[in-house]
């Protein structure tokens, strides 16, 4: 890790080349990369659980799955999905566009970011191993995944309802992510505030960043909490405590408090910078400033904040009494307000605009329209009575995808169709675009729209399977058959993604004409970013407005050398100690713990101690 | 570490103080948590020892007396780096490191001596709450130890100079951020029973 001295380089720093460099990397870009691709994994293997569960709800009396896998592949399906397909997902735009939008050369702390990486890969790899390692474990090789419901319900949770090692994967793999997110939480945070180009003011911050740096104060505040009430159910579990256990005077709601305190704010962690996303998309393709910018800044702060004050929505068939249920109830009721104001911002962005029917602008339109049902249905919930009806049942279900499928992914695919030149010098193909989200469209609404009615019929969720007299077989089918068809809407994408990488046509700076500054350099950018930093002048710098003419591209070569850090070794050899420390709870073994520890510390003195530059 | 780099920033705040100051917000969330669930579950456990029975309050007045002093040292140490007088940075940085462990080892005697008399993490409610609270905040201590003494053997290594005065901010921040939580863990858990 040697620093060549600065008057040695050349004005414009090679690339890195070999896959090792992929392990050193301190790049947002490459790291971004990183991300998204091993976020996409963790979403196809997400997608594969909710097809085997699709499959197993398709008939009546289904028996494609046991009970007990059938409990594994629900909660593995939603664990993986919010952990490690759609929060990373959003991370890999953090990484790879914030530091663009922002006229930065890189994150306030790159080696930190390659942490937060590295962290995620394992965590990710850790949670899922449970599927293989069964035998290991004198269990079959299905069955020690985790299985208490993503939410993972205590005491449900507790060693004496939950003997074997799954709940231990889960709890120790949600530590380990936990510390990933709270890393990048905090690298976000320094670097939006202070990474910004001269002239880049918070009010002239574009959306997506605006969005993310709420996300993140959700992050480091939320994760905090989960972790606490992780701790008490691993020392329940490992050291025979009795935090959840109402026989020794602890009570199982503790959990529920701590859990949802993190999981609601955890909702708006999904949901912000899809958010985001959609507010950069619709200007883009129609030509037109975002309607009432500063109020949709103003609304994702406040949904920020409220975010914190609609957890116990989530409880109320707990019997929390009557006061508590109408101030949580009427909390939730209002935060629909903010969003509501959002939405109709969105409208009015589009409303008389030029508009480009792009991909992008296909899934940014779709998540409006899906969002606002998901909405409409999580405001049915904020009533106490309304909700004791839905609690448990196939509607909250229903709600929760279209919420986070219609919402969160339909937003995040806007976001991969707009920003993949940017990222990957080639422009997705339009044609099959269209094609992917049609189907996908298609296959949402067929998938999740039954559900609203096979849960106000009466079906519970989490449940195997369910008796032909019921009346919700063909809703079922419906349901599966629509679920098959995102599988297909998917593959359409796969194939478009090889199709593009082999023969899809380059792409220029800025393909779509944008007004942020990630449009005014090269697709892909090269490892500096900006031959200059820019000057920024005005909300929108690449587009003419009353005041200003358009910015000045930075020039295609540096004027001067520009010193770029090299990789480092160390982030991933810390990581590396985290996943170590955790088989030592998983397998009983003391001596994990300290080499663990050891490889953990190793790591971070030699990555204080190193000589790197920013 | 090694070297200080003065670079321009948005907010005029150095960055690593500003991801600090965000590393302490969410410890608060942390910390709140944890007494949070002390508080809820006071007086909720079903067999003693109770914190009346057990709790010793001038003993840990003098721990508590002994970390505030820690504090004192942190600032002095500060102080002597940012003026460059790295023979007093040293002692007080020792100074500091070692009231720390003074704490931790009066922590230590503290669970021993508990334990003996029962009070055990499953014993009951107030056990578990009690002894992962409190250790939850001795294992920050000892980081800050780690911390200190780390930046001590720099110092002694002739390594850590004015250049580095916010390297040292930033552990004091860190440190003196570990004594606040004592303080309202030590009202909340010690005083007001």
């Amino acid at each position: 890790m040697t620093h060549a001295a600065v008057h040695a380089q050349p004005a414009a720093p090679p690339a890195p080349r070999g896959w090792t460099s992929w392990l050193t990397t301190t790049d947002h870009k490459r790291i971004g990369l990183l991300y998204f691709w091993t976020a996409f994994a963790f979403f196809l293997v997400g997608g594969v659980e909710a097809l085997l569960i699709r499959l197993q709800l398709a008939q009546p009396n289904g028996h494609v799955v046991s009970a007990e896998t059938y409990n594994q592949l629900f909660t593995m399906h939603g664990t993986t999905m919010v952990f490690l397909a759609l929060m990373p997902l959003s991370a890999s735009f953090f990484n790879y566009i914030v530091p663009l939008q922002i006229g930065a050369r890189d994150v306030a702390f790159p080696r930190l970011n390659a942490f937060s990486y590295w962290v995620f890969l394992l965590g990710g790899l850790f949670l899922n191993a449970s599927w293989l390692v069964g035998p290991l474990f004198h269990a079959g090789r299905w069955n020690v995944a985790p299985d208490a419901g993503w939410f993972g319900y205590a005491n449900l949770t507790e060693r004496q309802f939950s003997p074997g090692p799954n709940i231990d994967f889960w709890v120790l793999g949600l530590q380990i992510l936990g510390i990933s997110s709270l890393a990048a939480g905090f690298n976000f945070i320094v670097t939006i505030l202070n990474l910004r180009a001269p002239g880049l003011k918070m009010m002239r911050l574009p959306t997506f960043s605006w969005m993310t740096l709420v996300t993140q104060f959700l992050i480091i505040t939320a994760f905090p909490v989960i972790t606490v009430g992780l701790v008490f159910l691993m020392f329940d579990r490992f050291f025979g405590t009795h935090f959840y256990l109402p026989q020794a005077g602890g009570t199982p709601i503790l959990w529920q408090h701590l859990f949802w305190l993190f999981g609601h704010p955890e909702v708006y962690i999904l949901i912000l910078p899809a958010m985001g996303i959609v507010s950069e998309v619709l200007p883009t393709f129609a030509r037109k400033p975002l309607f009432g910018y500063v109020v949709v800044v103003y609304s994702g702060i406040l949904i920020g904040f409220m975010g914190w004050g609609v957890w116990s929505h989530h409880m109320f068939s707990v019997g929390l009494g009557p006061v508590a249920d109408s101030v949580f109830g009427a909390t939730t009721m209002l935060i629909a307000v903010p969003t509501g104001v959002k939405i109709f911002n969105w409208i009015a962005t589009l409303w008389g605009g030029d508009i480009r029917p792009t991909a992008a602008l296909h899934f940014a339109v779709g998540f409006i329209a899906m969002f606002i049902i998901g909405g409409l249905s999580g405001v049915s919930h904020a009533s106490p009575p309304a909700d004791l009806q839905q609690t448990d049942t196939y509607y909250v279900v229903a709600h929760i995808h279209y919420v986070l499928f219609g919402g969160t992914i339909q937003g995040l695919f806007a976001g991969i169709y707009y920003w993949w030149p940017k990222m990957t010098g080639r422009l997705l193909d339009e044609r099959l675009g269209k094609w992917h989200f049609w189907l996908q469209f298609v296959g949402l609404n067929l998938a999740f729209f039954p559900m609203h009615f096979i849960g106000l019929l009466g079906m519970p969720r989490r449940i195997y399977t369910y008796a032909p007299e019921l009346g919700v077989s063909t809703l079922n089918l419906v349901s599966t058959v629509g679920a098959f068809l995102i599988a297909a809407a998917l593959l359409v994408f796969l194939v478009n993604v090889a199709r593009t990488r082999r023969s899809g046509a380059r792409a220029p700076n800025d393909p779509w004409g944008g007004a942020t500054l990630e449009w005014s350099i090269p697709s892909p950018p090269p490892v500096y970013n900006f031959s200059v930093i820019p000057t920024v002048e005005s909300r929108m710098p690449r587009w003419r407005t009353e005041h200003h003419a358009p910015m000045a591209d930075p020039p295609a070569v540096p004027p001067a050398p520009i010193h770029v850090p090299a990789g480092s070794r160390w982030p991933l050899v810390a990581a590396l100690g985290l996943p170590i420390l955790a088989l030592a709870p998983l397998t009983h073994t003391l001596w994990l713990a300290f080499a663990g520890a050891a490889v953990l510390l190793f790591g971070i003195y030699r990555w204080a101690f190193e000589p790197f530059e920013v | 570490m090694t070297h200080a780099s003065v670079t321009h920033t948005s907010m005029g705040l150095d960055s690593r103080k500003m991801a600090f100051w965000a590393f302490i917000g969410s410890e608060c969330l942390l910390f709140g948590s944890l007494i949070s669930t002390y508080l809820v579950y006071k007086g909720k456990s079903v067999v003693g020892p109770y914190p009346h029975d057990i709790l010793n309050i001038p003993f840990t007045s003098v721990s508590t007396f002994d970390l505030l002093m820690s504090s004192l040292m942190m600032v002095l140490a500060l102080a002597a780096v940012q003026r460059g007088d790295m023979r007093w940075a040293k002692v007080w940085l020792f100074m500091t490191a070692l009231l720390g462990m003074f704490f931790l080892g009066g922590q230590v005697y503290e669970f021993t001596s508990f334990v003996h008399e029962g009070l055990t993490l499953q014993r009951n409610l107030f056990g578990a709450t009690f002894f992962v609270l409190t250790g939850t905040h001795g294992a920050h201590v000892t980081v800050g130890v780690l911390w200190l003494l780390t930046l001590w053997v720099r110092a002694l290594q002739g390594k850590l100079g004015p250049a580095n005065a916010m390297t040292v901010e930033i552990t004091g921040l860190y440190w003196h951020f570990v004594d606040v939580v004592w303080i309202v863990i030590f009202t909340v858990v010690y005083l007001i029973q």
